[in-house]
């Protein structure tokens, strides 16, 4: 177990958290045994490993079947110039690794697909979406609720980024929302439109925020509404939402009753 | 008539959600459509009324993370 509670670093490594009236000892020691996945080892999921390293989750899962291109160092701050061509999951668990040695680190250098992401997610406690495709997106979402385990969702594009927490089966879900991704094609992705670098940072930290928080069942989640940011203008909004009671995935009367994979986008933009 | 966008005021002319969409050129299957903090199924666009005051917000796919 990362946190012993009676090992002089690992209290000294942690005394930040450890005062922190909603953290302490006790909430220290749940992080220690959480198991997070994150999905995407690009622009969110770097700045989510490093901060879910840093503050000792015990173990962190990566998935993404990417490896280290020179177009991602502008945002995807776990990889470095000499890790170009390295597997993307390699790459950031050597960060990782150098940061919290205590982490134990998965890595899969593979797609999440409907075969695997029931098994894959079932072995974790929350799950952090970092992918770049509306269709991993939706089956992430709709795998979580299926295995009801919380998701923490993120966007970025452009200046614009979203946080959005799901509690499968408590809050709204992505399909709440967006019954179904948006056409093929017609929302441009990070690599047709580009994105501020910093922008993954912002809205990465914010997911690993919102994590630590449902580990140690301190705070408000950011359920049943999105927080929007608006980097041109620096600004936040928050949009209530709620359960939609015509969900297709969520709802009482559900169309989507098993995992299946959503087309992939025509212009398919794989990593950006 | 002047209604919320977005938590910004605007003057829009149209009497349904659906009409305030097209004035903006905005395609009904690139949003999700709040009326008032209640969500809107897309067939309903069309006869949602809309009235001096009104708060819509227009939720805009985001996808990108990589």
């Amino acid at each position: 177990m990362p946190f012993l509670p009676d090992s002089e670093e690992q209290v000294t490594r942690y005394s930040r958290h450890i005062l922190l009236p909603e953290v302490g000892g006790k909430g220290q020691q749940k992080i220690g045994q959480a198991k997070v996945l994150i999905v995407g080892a690009g622009g969110l999921g770097s700045p989510v490993a490093f901060y879910l390293a840093a503050a000792g989750v015990g173990m962190i899962g990566l998935i993404d079947s990417d490896a280290v291109d020179l177009s991602n160092l502008q945002r995807q701050i776990i990889h470095q110039t000499p890790d170009i061509g390295r597997p993307k999951v390699g790459s950031a668990k050597a960060k990782i690794l150098a940061l919290n040695p205590s982490v134990a680190v998965e890595t899969y250098d593979r797609r999440l697909t409907a075969e695997n992401a029931l098994d894959l997610i079932g072995r974790y406690d929350i799950v952090v979406d970092g992918v770049d495709s509306f269709p991993a997106k939706f089956l992430i979402n709709d795998a979580c609720f299926f295995a009801r385990k919380p998701l923490v969702h993120g966007g970025i594009l452009r200046f614009d980024g979203r946080v959005f927490t799901i509690l499968p089966g408590q809050s709204a879900c992505l399909r709440c929302i967006f019954k179904q991704p948006p056409p093929p094609g017609s929302v441009a992705s990070c690599q047709e439109a580009g994105v501020i670098g910093a922008l993954a940072g912002v809205i990465g930290t914010i997911q690993a925020t919102e994590v630590l928080k449902l580990i140690v069942g301190k705070g408000r989640p950011l359920t049943d509404r999105l927080l929007d940011y608006d980097a041109r203008e620096t600004r936040f909004r928050e949009i209530k939402v709620a359960k939609n009671p015509r969900c297709p995935l969520c709802s009482e009367r559900p169309e989507i009753t098993r995992l299946v994979d959503l087309e992939p986008e025509v212009c398919a933009v794989r990593t950006a | 008539m002047r209604v919320t966008i977005n938590g910004k005021t605007e003057e829009v002319s149209g009497s349904t959600v659906l009409e305030i969409l097209r004035a903006k050129d905005v395609s009904p299957q690139m949003v999700a459509v709040e009326l008032n903090s209640k969500m809107l199924e897309r067939e309903e666009l069309g006869s949602a009324l809309v009235k001096d005051g009104d708060a819509i917000e227009l939720l805009f796919y985001l996808g990108g993370g990589d």
